[in-house]
This record gives structure tokens, C-alpha cells and sequence, in this order.
């Protein structure tokens, strides 16, 4: 079973959020997620600046098996993003939560709260997808 | 670990080939100074001897369908019948320069001008031009066409392409590179396309959609008639993906099941040599409406003599993929092969690709694997999943691929489609016999009994090839293709 971290908001498309308490949030993409991608090669970044809108894409992640769109959880203005990813694509699988983290995002002011789910709701989602 | 440096590495200085050596060597006539080189070309410096050594035992380090069964999904690895290639190699076709007077190649002429009508025939569509030099150029010019037709019709709201989520990689690539934005339609629990899904995904501004049938789940798509409805009544036009066209040739017809456009891989269905990235030859056929935009040239008839279409005789053609005519040695291989399987050795092609699958499907069921569908009947191909093997024994699809090369078979398409978690999409075609299918099967037990006893062997396949278990992901970010010379030495 995968590491899915109680303090997170998540994402039907396994991104997870953190909030920070100034407005911003940081993103990237969950355990599970890292698991069935396999080990990375390349991930794509947004630009700083850049406006993200929920549901839609903002990064690539490539991986060995596959490349694969990230969806931004949220809507808001992309304010800061991950360099070392460049890089260490690695830190995708090593550290999801920490230093695989992909973008940082200062919310919308009219920013919807979305369908993001708590982590026990995101833990029967995974569970259900991997009994199917 | 590399006993067999590079022809390169192998060179020594003076070490000459005078039997190999032109006669007279050219000399450039009219080559401005500064285009000429100063020093000779790094070539290596080798004898013969080096040479058929060095290539003989490269060759047999390959893993290619004339040696190993190549079971390779969506590839339609079939066996290459000697009798194409010698034909195509006769001195006639060999030896004749594009530029020649067509009046000199009428037999040549006459050879595609077959082709064109047998690929009309087989895919039940109106015209077909051979001008695509691979598959991903099929595709390219059949988007092109659809662009062209909307266009023509000042119909130009319409700019997006759908693309159902188990398609190739490809479509949506396709669609974006002849500016169209690619809208994906999900794919329900029985491998069928999502058709409410669809219904609300089309509109006035759907350009067309782009399927492949059987799908990449290797499933037939059952509600065809009705999907061909609903895109052409919001005004889409249909593109046929064929890839996987060897499941219902002679049986079926893309122009039948409504479909406007088709490429044909003719590596794949029509049996011409692929791998190591090609040659291929992505023909295109099209219906009615399409027909003025096919790519040139094409070749017609007019009483007994044939020549080429030109632009004057097509002016609304999408235009010209390549220099000449195609790639053609390899549309004259398919003739061949077209030839030799006839109307009715074309319907058995179908039949025995999906016997085979269906065969090795069953056998592969009763040794305990799960098929990703298994209330379906395969088409030419099927999926397996190995997710109880990743989850409960550490042993993923990867390393059940690896430890098949151990058994001198080539490893399915793993990991593809993305909707089928570990999984491998198998596909034997019709040339294998039973003897070879029984074998895989028994490989594939063999490999389940080790990954549940000795699990580090599966993981650390292979064992038994000149390479062991190759660094994927450093192959990925850094790869290094060019030998580029010992710098500084004389």
C-alpha cells in the first residue's frame, strides 16, 4: 500500500495539495501515482507565471513506460516550480511528498474549493481502483 | 561484458581492403574549394576478415521474427515470405532510377496501380494513394485531408479531433500536428468506446475521430454503426487507424463500417519487413468525399498504359510526402504478398490470427493468468494483466517481459495500452503454429513458478543474453548514439 499522508488534499487524477497558509498551495504528484508511472526520466514544468485552472493540464511527467499529464488540482497563478526537477527527475519517485514536489501555486481569488478529497477518501479511491 | 568493440574501436592505422576499394576512385568535378575536406573521413581502417566478423556476429545477437517467436501487440510481427523479397529485388525494380521515363516502367506502374486497387478492395474505400512513407505519415495526410475538406467548405469552426483514450500515441499527436486539439473519450468496462461519453463530447466543432477497430484492447469495437452515425450526423468525418487491420482482413471492410479515411501500415498487415525502425509504407484510402485531397503521386490507368498524377491533374491534393513515388520496395513486397494470398488467403490471414489469439489466450487462462477482458472474445490480439503478480509477489510485467527473453521468445508489448495496469499486450499472428503457442504458454507457467518461489531470477532477468538488464532510465535521459572519435589522438 502506498504513502498517502493525512495532512494532503488529493485529486481524482492523484495529484496532492499542501496548503501553506499564505495563499499559496504546492502540488505534485502521489506515491501511488509515482508507483504505477514507474521510474521517471523527464518532467515537463510549468512556467512561473503561468495561470493554472483545475482539471486541466500543467506538467508532463515522463517515465519509462509511459508520459503522462499532471492536472492542476486548483485554480490560481503558478508562482514558483521545482528545478531540481530538471535535473533529478528521480525525486519524483524518491520523495513525492517532499523534494518531488512540482508546482507552487498562489490561489484564485474566486478559487473554488474543487472536488478534492481528504486522505481516507483518496485511500478507498486507490483501494477500489486496485480491487477492480 | 563488451567483447564486441566497435567497428571503430577496431581500426588500425594503414590496415587496407583493396578488393573492396572502387576501382577508380571519383573525383569531385566542380566542388568549390572550401566544400572539400582536408583531412580523409575517420572511417575505420579494417580488413575484410574484421568486417564479416565483426557484422556476422552482430547479426547474431539479434532478436528479430526470422529467428524467435515475436508475439510483439499492435506490431503484427508475421513472418516475411522470401518469395516477396525476391521478387521485389528482381533486377528490373532494383535497378530502376526514379527519374526514368515512365514509358520505360510500365511494369513497375502496373505492380502499384494493382496495389492501389487491391487496398481499395480489401478496405471497401474509393481511392488510395501509396505516398505515405510510414504509418505516422498515413496519419498525417489523413488528418491533412480531413483539414482540407472542412477547409474547402469554409467549414472552419471545426478543429478538434477525438481520440478515445486506448488509442495509439500517435492519434493525438496526429491531430496536433495538423493543428487540430485532441479531445480524449473514455473507454467503458467491456473495452468499448464510452458512447454517451461521446455523444457529449460531439459538436460543430468536432473535426472527426480518429479509431482504431479492433482497438489497441484488443476487442472489436461492437457499436461501430452507431459511433459512425453520431460523428457523421454532428458532422465529423471518420478516420480508420490500421494498425490492426491483420484481425479483419478479407472479413470486414473500414468502408463498410462507415469510416471516410484509413491508413494501412503495409509492415504490418501486408507482411514487408519492420523493425529497426523501417522502412514502412502507410498508404491511404478514402471515400468519396476525400478523394480530391489524396497525397500525390498516384498512379492511373488510361487504356493499356499507366502514369502518374500530378498536380495539375489533382489540384486540390494535400500534396507531396516525399520525392518520388513512396517507399518502393516495400509496396512492392505487399504486392507480392498480396498477390500471393489472394481474395481468399486474405480471409484466412484473419482467421488464424485470431484463432491463434483466442488459442493462446485459453492456454494462458487455464495456467492461471487474467485476461483484461475476459467476457470478450480476442480479436488477432489480447491483453493479460499481471497485477496480482506485482502486488502479491513483487514480480512486475517488466520482469516477466525480461525473463521471456531467457526463453528465446520475444517479449510482448508491455505496459501498453496505459488503461491495463501491468500488462502485456500479446499478439501471435497467423504464421505461428501450435507447437510455438503451447510453448509460450508453458514459458509463461515456468516464469510464474519461479516468480512465486525464486522471485530475485524474474527480477533480475535476463541471464542468458550478450546484454543482462539494461539501465532504462539512463538509457531514456542520457543517450549516447554517436561514436565520436578518440579527440587529440593522430
Amino acid at each position: 500500500m502506498s504513502e498517502i499522508p493525512s495532512g494532503l488534499k488529493y485529486a481524482k487524477t492523484h495529484e496532492w495539495v499542501e496548503e501553506l497558509h499564505d495563499g499559496t498551495v504546492r502540488v505534485g504528484i502521489t506515491d501511488h501515482a509515482q508507483e504505477l508511472l514507474g521510474d521517471m526520466v523527464f518532467v515537463e514544468l510549468p512556467e512561473v507565471g503561468a495561470a493554472v485552472h483545475a482539471g486541466q493540464e500543467c506538467a508532463v511527467v515522463e517515465s519509462v513506460k509511459a508520459a503522462s499529464d499532471v492536472y492542476s488540482p486548483v485554480d490560481g497563478e503558478v508562482v514558483a516550480v521545482n528545478e531540481r526537477l530538471a535535473d533529478s527527475p528521480e525525486l519524483v519517485n524518491q520523495d513525492p511528498y517532499g523534494d518531488g514536489w512540482i508546482m507552487q501555486v498562489r490561489l484564485a481569488d474566486d478559487a473554488e474549493p474543487g472536488e478534492l478529497m481528504g486522505a481516507d477518501d483518496y485511500a478507498a479511491m486507490v483501494e477500489s481502483e486496485e480491487a477492480e | 561484458m563488451n567483447e564486441s568493440p566497435l567497428i571503430f574501436e577496431q581500426s588500425r592505422p594503414g590496415r587496407r581492403n583493396p578488393a573492396h576499394a572502387p576501382e577508380a576512385p571519383a573525383r569531385p568535378v566542380d566542388m568549390p574549394a572550401e566544400l572539400l575536406r582536408e583531412a580523409p573521413p575517420a572511417l575505420p581502417e579494417v580488413s575484410e576478415m574484421q568486417v564479416v566478423r565483426h557484422y556476422t556476429r552482430l547479426s547474431q545477437r539479434n532478436f528479430a521474427i526470422d529467428t524467435q517467436f515475436y508475439p510483439l501487440g499492435s506490431c503484427t510481427m508475421k513472418y516475411n515470405p522470401r518469395a516477396c523479397n525476391t521478387l521485389a529485388m528482381l533486377p528490373g525494380f532494383l535497378g530502376r532510377h526514379p527519374l526514368a521515363p515512365v514509358a520505360t516502367g510500365q511494369g513497375l506502374l502496373a505492380c502499384l496501380f494493382e496495389l492501389q486497387e487491391i487496398l481499395k478492395t480489401v478496405t471497401g474505400m474509393q481511392g488510395v494513394s501509396l505516398a505515405p512513407m510510414a504509418g505516422a505519415q498515413g496519419e498525417f495526410a489523413g488528418i491533412a485531408m480531413i483539414r482540407a475538406y472542412h477547409d474547402a467548405r469554409g467549414d472552419t469552426a471545426r478543429r478538434e479531433i477525438l481520440v478515445p483514450d486506448a488509442a495509439h500515441g500517435t492519434n493525438p499527436a496526429t491531430a496536433v500536428m495538423c493543428g487540430y486539439t485532441a479531445r480524449e473519450i473514455p473507454t467503458d468496462a467491456q473495452g468499448d468506446v464510452d458512447l454517451e461519453a461521446l455523444r457529449a463530447a460531439v459538436g460543430p466543432q468536432t473535426a472527426g475521430l480518429m479509431l482504431t477497430n479492433p482497438s489497441t484492447l484488443g476487442v472489436f469495437e461492437r457499436r461501430i454503426i452507431e459511433i459512425a452515425g453520431i460523428v457523421h450526423e454532428a458532422g465529423g468525418l471518420l478516420y480508420y487507424d490500421g494498425a490492426n487491420l491483420n484481425a479483419i482482413l478479407g472479413k470486414v471492410r473500414p468502408g463498410d463500417m462507415g469510416f471516410d479515411v484509413i491508413h494501412l501500415n503495409l509492415h504490418k498487415t501486408f507482411s514487408t519487413p519492420h523493425g529497426g525502425g523501417g522502412p514502412g509504407a502507410g498508404p491511404v484510402g478514402v471515400g468519396e468525399r476525400l478523394l480530391p485531397y489524396l497525397p500525390l503521386p498516384i498512379v492511373a490507368r488510361e487504356g493499356e498504359t499507366y502514369r502518374w498524377l500530378e498536380e495539375s491533374d489533382r489540384p486540390h491534393s494535400i500534396g507531396r510526402l516525399s520525392a518520388f513515388g513512396g517507399n518502393m520496395g516495400v509496396l512492392l513486397r505487399a504486392y507480392v504478398y498480396a498477390r500471393l494470398l489472394g481474395r481468399e488467403g486474405m480471409e484466412r490471414v484473419a482467421e488464424y490470427a485470431t484463432l491463434n489469439a483466442n488459442y493462446l489466450m485459453a492456454r494462458l487462462r487455464e495456467a492461471g493468468f487474467e485476461p483484461a477482458f475476459p467476457e470478450r472474445r480476442a480479436t488477432h490480439e489480447f491483453i493479460i494483466t499481471l497485477r496480482r503478480q506485482a502486488r502479491e509477489l513483487g514480480v512486475n510485467a517488466m520482469d516477466f517481459a525480461k525473463r521471456l527473453l531467457d526463453h528465446g521468445m520475444h517479449a510482448p508489448t508491455t505496459y501498453f495500452p496505459l488503461l491495463v495496469p501491468e500488462c502485456f499486450l500479446i499478439e501471435p499472428t497467423e504464421t505461428e503454429d501450435k507447437a510455438t503457442l503451447d510453448a509460450f504458454a508453458a514459458a509463461m507457467a515456468a516464469i510464474q513458478h519461479e516468480a512465486e518461489t525464486r522471485p530475485e531470477t524474474v527480477k533480475t532477468a535476463p541471464h542468458t543474453l550478450p546484454v543482462r538488464r539494461l539501465d532504462d532510465v539512463r538509457a531514456a535521459r542520457e543517450l549516447d548514439l554517436v561514436w565520436e572519435g578518440d579527440e587529440g589522438k593522430p
